[in-house]
């Protein structure tokens, strides 16, 4: 298990439980998480489920895979710290981690 | 041979030999016949090749997850319009006409990136104003008690006037944008809209040269925020060649358009057959969140899209051979009863209703799709907030074509 924070562009914060194994994508849809639209269902195809991974959390999540760099290239105000969350795994590790959403999923 | 879709005609399709399945029948489309095809296929025969049709041999693919697999797998299943394209009529070799979409990485991703940026959710956000100010006054112009046709004085005059925003195209010349799209996606012949393939090639030059002027202009002029401009002046756009700078304006005016323009007729003709929906809408306007995209999956305004396997692959346990033409029919996808509870029906409050294939996934998933979300809310915002009462009359006229599924006409009145 692990407690995750969403923060969305204008502040409000979103606590959720998420369970081991599911990704961080599921986690919000599952909870109705605004900003997050994750349209492929966790393909890592559409990238409306970009989010900015909160520095201290970039180690833990881990890095990009390519076809994730790809779909995020096409995104708009994508940063060094983006990631598509439905490529990020739950796991005990991740408990706390906070990620932000963008003004809006393109 | 005229296809209708009854029940007698329903038992003729599942009774034809599976090998004579050919759902890529333009006139099947026209008739919006093409359904029990498709529910036999997904049934029995999800993979299909049909070897035998007026678009020569070609694979249906016709199930959700098929159809992922092919669209996210770019490596293996080309765009390419030297190969034939992204339709299931090959493009013509004596008129190529190159644009992003009919591309493979890593050009494709170079040009997309360009306008990418112009339906951003930011930029949206400053057009927003704008298309609802139009859309109010087009919906406000409307006649009251007297019969009219929604798709020419509502679904085309909303998305060209869009269009001519985003082009900042001189707007008392705007429905040369609809008929340049409509040109561009149609097949000369006697009787149709253009006559010969010289007429037409001859109509999207002219299409080509009245851009140029703009692109003359606004290239002498400080940057602004529209489409012409922005490729007037962008890094990696300003040097294209007239083809691609034409061929990218064609795959901008029929993006922008025809998909649009059909999903907005297509929500009022669904509401029309589940009336009981929009009631529920109109209950709880707050349900255009799901009633959008759900519009979107019902209507499917692009019925298809097409690739060419550059390797043997195998899939859903069929052998595709490199060179192979392979379609994506997204319109059966939509209605995969695997994926989607009662798929037929439109759902103004599914649990996800974003998960359809309308807009496709991938590196060419769709790039307008948020513009095209938000037209088709504003339009709807403002009609629940009108409370306007529009009756469909009758049956609309539907495209002869197995890519645009969409309508010429729906006669309709507003009541009061």
């Amino acid at each position: 298990m692990a407690k995750i924070t969403f923060i969305e562009h204008n502040g409000t914060s979103h606590v959720v439980e998420a369970e081991n194994g599911m990704s961080v994508m599921r986690a919000a849809v599952d909870n109705n998480v605004p900003g997050i639209d994750g349209d492929c269902g966790g393909e890592c195809a559409c990238a409306t489920c970009h989010v900015y991974v909160e520095p201290e959390w970039q180690a833990a999540t881990g890095a990009r895979t390519e076809t994730e760099e790809t779909m995020l290239s096409f995104a708009a105000a994508t940063q060094d710290n983006s990631r598509l969350c439905c490529q990020i795994t739950v796991s005990d590790a991740l408990d706390g981690l906070v990620v932000r959403t963008p003004d809006g999923q393109h | 041979m005229n296809h209708v879709s009854t029940l007698s005609d329903r038992h003729a399709v599942w009774s034809l030999p599976l090998d004579q399945v050919n759902p890529a029948q333009p006139q099947l489309f026209k008739d919006d016949a093409q359904w029990s095809y498709f529910e036999r296929l997904r049934a029995e025969d999800p993979v299909h090749y049909t070897a035998d049709s007026e678009f020569g041999p070609y694979w249906s693919v016709t199930k959700y997850k098929d159809i992922m697999a092919v669209d996210t797998n770019h490596k293996v299943f080309s765009s390419l319009s030297t190969l034939g394209g992204i339709s299931i009529r090959d493009q013509r070799a004596d008129f190529p006409l190159p644009m992003f979409i009919a591309m493979d990485p890593p050009i494709h991703d170079a040009q997309r990136k360009v306008v990418s940026p112009i339906v951003a959710p930011g930029n949206l956000a400053i057009l927003e104003h704008t298309i609802r100010e139009r859309a109010i006054a087009i919906l406000d112009s409307l006649p009251r008690g007297e019969a009219f046709d929604w798709v020419d004085r509502v679904s085309i005059e909303l998305t060209t006037q869009m269009l001519a925003t985003l082009f900042d195209f001189p707007f008392q010349d705007r429905r040369k944008l609809t008929r340049w799209s409509d040109v561009a996606t149609t097949v000369a012949g006697p009787g149709g809209l253009v006559e010969t393939e010289e007429q037409r090639q001859a109509e999207l030059r002219e299409c080509a040269a009245y851009f140029m002027g703009l692109w003359n202009q606004r290239v002498n002029a400080p940057p602004q925020g529209d489409l012409v401009s922005m490729l007037a002046h962008g890094e990696s756009t300003r040097n294209m060649t007239p083809q691609e700078f034409l061929g990218n304006l064609i795959l901008l005016i029929v993006g922008g358009n025809d998909t649009t323009r059909n999903s907005l007729t297509g929500g009022l003709y669904a509401f029309s057959k589940f009336p009981e929906q929009y009631q529920k809408l109109r209950a709880n306007p707050a349900l255009l969140d799901s009633t959008i995209p759900e519009i979107i999956r019902w209507q499917t305004p692009l019925a298809h899209m097409r690739r060419t396997a550059l390797s043997d692959i195998e899939l859903g346990g069929k052998p595709i051979k490199a060179g192979d033409k392979v379609i994506m029919w997204y319109v059966s996808g939509n209605r995969d009863e695997e994926m989607i509870e009662n798929p037929n029906e439109l759902v103004v409050d599914r649990a996800r209703p974003r998960q359809h294939l309308s807009f496709g996934f991938g590196v060419h998933r769709c790039v307008g799709n948020r513009l095209a979300e938000m037209q088709l809310r504003i339009v709807w915002e403002e009609i629940l907030k009108r409370d306007l009462d529009i009756e469909v009359l009758g049956e609309p006229e539907r495209v002869l074509s197995t890519f645009i599924k969409g309508y010429i006409n729906l006669p309709v009145r507003i009541r009061g």
